[in-house]
């Protein structure tokens, strides 16, 4: 075996394998074997580091370095430079944005300072394409305890006093569905894990499989141990394909080495995986819709109860569960339910993933304790808004969820706090706001979304939405009246009232929430004709200032439909009944005498 | 592969298998384990830097000693390399001029095994940015 004295990770996440993080790495192993150097310096392909805004990242250990934006070209640079003489690429370090120094190592940098990666612990840090690196870094030992060490009964308990509460959005506490499941009698049970992670801009599951595919199935093994299940079913969106990729070499090595299947640790207990793809609706998040669609059948939710717990999957009991609620489960067996406890507040206990997408500055994906504040998260980690501009709103829980005004920054998130605040956590999809944002624009984005994904079963979200949708079509055209805000309103909450699912029981959620944080808004754009973000083009004009306007005829040369016109070296005007408001003559403007009014 | 039959199969192979993650967990927590750098800039290298930092990895790890080694560039003591800089737990760093081999194993034996200092060490006459 190679004695290695030093380990080079490279991200191979989606966002930096697009960034060409495949090639970065075969560079590396092709030009260290050129030097001979295969011996010394192993090359890892690990899964997201989660500081996707400065991928391609490549980390070199023990030295603890981390390189940011690595090019396929930078790599030889690191091999000469960093790898054969010890001098570190400092070209390629992160420079803190706020004191412009260059930082080499991780831990020092905001964007990690405060997170706290238990659900994430290995993403980054092993190779998620083998196993001996996830049993090296304490992989299946909480497995192992459960089965030599625990009875079912003693592993719930463990879960239920750590108090984890449901990843995926509803927050129920998993020990207790756990012990729900483990109470009914029948012969054949189910554990499914949820990978069908739908909200727009969310991707906390996908990097968790793709990262650590082999906790997701240590966990699934201890549930069926603990409810007495000895199948376990993935249902994962077809379009994750490196996701699927993953997962199905861990099963497979995991099957290999005898952590599932028949008798594992010889202790008696048998349990296997099968995958199930999903074709991406967002229904199908739904526990009950899921199942249906695994069974075969239209991806429609039914009525509950029957719970799954009592009537799942082929009529059999089944727990199922978020990718992220499994991925704490190793931790809190292994750890202990007091250490899971001590972290987070007093009703949401632990770490939350988040997506941080929009107009922040370091998109990307973070783990915090619970009781964090939305401004820890904003300015610390996601290191503030892009382009210097001024917070206005950030979305939590995609669509189902709310929009939040800058008089939440300073509140605690937990499960508890953003219901109390109008939105809710969802399953940690973060996305971030700025003044140029027009909030009637942002839940009529979110309803379109709602609209396309209904799957039409019930009259309230197939029709109401449809109703909710034209209104805001109609206020972001300039033909909205007062009396349209009352409507959005009340048809919302009968939305809400007479739904089916889960899914129409929110959809109205961002359409409430931006009514009651962003109501002047609304008034602007129906009172006033005026969308205050300057958005919605049916609202806004284009006129050129006379005193700025050189008469440069740019303007005139470029406007598509021939609506501006003027002597040369003498002010332009727009034929408003002409322009299409397309923006292009603003924004080539070189002395900014167009204005939208 | 032979399949894990029992929980002890399954610790074996853990123990096998840690110490090829090991070096990433040092890097992240290096302040409680006994660092060494190996100054290895062209001189360092020309003078068998390379040579001075196999035999203190392997040396180590043979005797079963937990320590960080990395390297890092020229420290300006060209006169007299290779030099390492050992740093124990929670004390000073020490510079150490023209350890080869013999040189390493006699720092490995008295210094880090006894706490001892041994002869070679070059005092440091300047300050860092930080100071």
């Amino acid at each position: 075996m190679a004695d290695y004295k030093m380990h080079l990770l490279v991200c191979g996440g989606t966002g930096c394998k697009a960034a060409q993080s495949e090639l970065i790495k075969n560079n590396f192993q092709n030009q260290l074997a050129e030097r001979g150097l295969e011996n010394d310096v192993q090359v890892i392909h690990t899964g997201c580091f989660g500081f996707c805004e400065q991928g391609p990242i490549v980390k070199i250990q023990p030295d603890n370095t981390f390189y940011v934006s690595v090019s396929p070209d930078d790599t030889r640079e690191i091999i000469d430079e960093h790898l054969v003489k010890g001098r570190i690429v400092e070209r390629l370090l992160y420079t803190d944005p706020n004191t412009k120094t260059q930082i080499s190592e991780s831990k020092n940098m905001d964007f990690y300072k405060k997170q706290v990666r238990i659900a994430l612990r290995n993403c980054g840090f092993i190779n998620p394409e083998n196993i001996e690196e996830y049993i090296g870094n304490e992989g299946y030992s909480a497995l192992g305890k459960c089965l030599d060490e625990l009875s079912p009964e003693e592993a719930i308990k463990i879960i239920m006093d750590s108090g984890l509460r449901g990843r995926g959005g509803g927050g129920f506490p998993t020990g207790l569905k756990w012990d729900i499941t483990r109470k009914v009698e029948n012969e054949q049970k189910y554990v499914v894990c949820n990978a069908d992670e739908g909200d727009p801009g969310a991707f906390m599951d996908r990097s968790i499989l793709e990262g650590d595919p082999h906790t997701v199935i240590e966990a699934m093994a201890i549930c069926g141990y603990c409810i007495g299940a000895d199948k376990g079913l993935v249902y994962i969106r077809a379009e994750y394909p490196l996701a699927i990729q993953r997962l199905k070499a861990a099963l497979s090595q995991a099957r290999e080495y005898g952590l599932l299947g028949e008798n594992i640790l010889g202790s008696g207990f048998s349990f296997d995986i099968e995958i199930r793809y999903g074709a991406g609706a967002f229904v199908c998040g739904e526990e009950t819709a899921l199942i249906h669609s695994m069974e075969g059948k239209r991806g429609e939710p039914t009525f509950k109860p029957p719970f799954p717990s009592q009537e799942g999957y082929l009529g059999k009991p089944t727990n199922v569960n978020n990718v992220e609620t499994f991925a704490n489960i190793p931790p809190i067996i292994n750890k202990g339910a007091a250490w899971f406890s001590s972290i987070g507040t007093e009703k949401s206990k632990g770490t939350k993933v988040f997506a941080l997408a929009g107009k922040i500055n370091n998109v990307g994906l973070i783990e915090v304790p619970m009781g964090t504040t939305l401004r820890e998260v904003i300015y610390d980690i996601g290191g503030g808004i892009k382009n210097g501009r001024q917070f206005k709103s950030v979305q939590t829980g995609g669509p189902s969820g709310g929009c939040l005004t800058k008089d939440f920054l300073d509140t605690p998130i937990d499960y508890d706090n953003l219901l109390a605040a109008g939105s809710m956590m969802g399953s940690g999809g973060m996305i971030v706001m700025d003044e140029d944002d027009c909030m009637v624009s942002i839940a009529k984005f979110y309803l379109e979304f709602t609209l396309e994904e209904s799957c039409g079963k019930c009259t309230p979200c197939r029709i109401g939405n449809k109703r909710l949708h034209e209104i805001l079509e109609k206020i972001t055209d300039g033909n909205g009246t007062p009396e349209d805000l009352t409507k959005l309103r009340m048809l919302s909450h009968v939305i809400k009232d007479t739904s089916l699912c889960g899914l129409g029981q929110t959809s109205p959620n961002p359409v409430l929430s931006t009514l009651d944080n962003f109501i002047d808004e609304y008034e602007a754009h129906v009172n006033e004709s005026k969308c205050p973000a300057g958005q919605c083009k049916a609202l806004l004009q284009y006129v050129i200032d006379d005193e700025s306007c050189t008469g440069c005829t740019l303007c005139f040369r470029i406007c598509p439909v021939g609506a501006i016109s003027g002597e040369k070296r003498g002010p332009h005007y727009i034929d408003q009944t002409l322009c299409i408001k397309c923006g292009a003559c603003f924004e080539k403007c070189k002395f900014n005498a167009i204005k939208i009014a | 592969m032979n399949k894990i039959k029992s929980l002890a199969d399954l610790k074996k192979l853990k123990e096998e298998v840690q110490s090829k993650i090991k070096l990433r967990e040092k890097g992240d927590n290096p302040d409680n384990l006994i660092q060494i750098k190996v100054s290895m800039a062209t001189c360092g290298i020309a003078s068998g830097a390379k040579d001075t930092m196999n035999h203190l990895i392997e040396e180590l790890d043979h005797q079963g000693i937990d320590a960080l080694i990395t390297q890092t560039g020229c420290m300006g003591f060209c006169y007299a390399e290779p030099t390492i800089e050992l740093t124990m737990p929670g004390k000073q760093p020490v510079i150490y001029g023209y350890v080869d081999k013999s040189k390493a194993q006699e720092i490995i034996d008295k210094h880090i095994k006894l706490n001892e200092l041994v002869d070679g060490i070059i005092p440091v006459s300047y300050k860092t940015i930080d100071e």
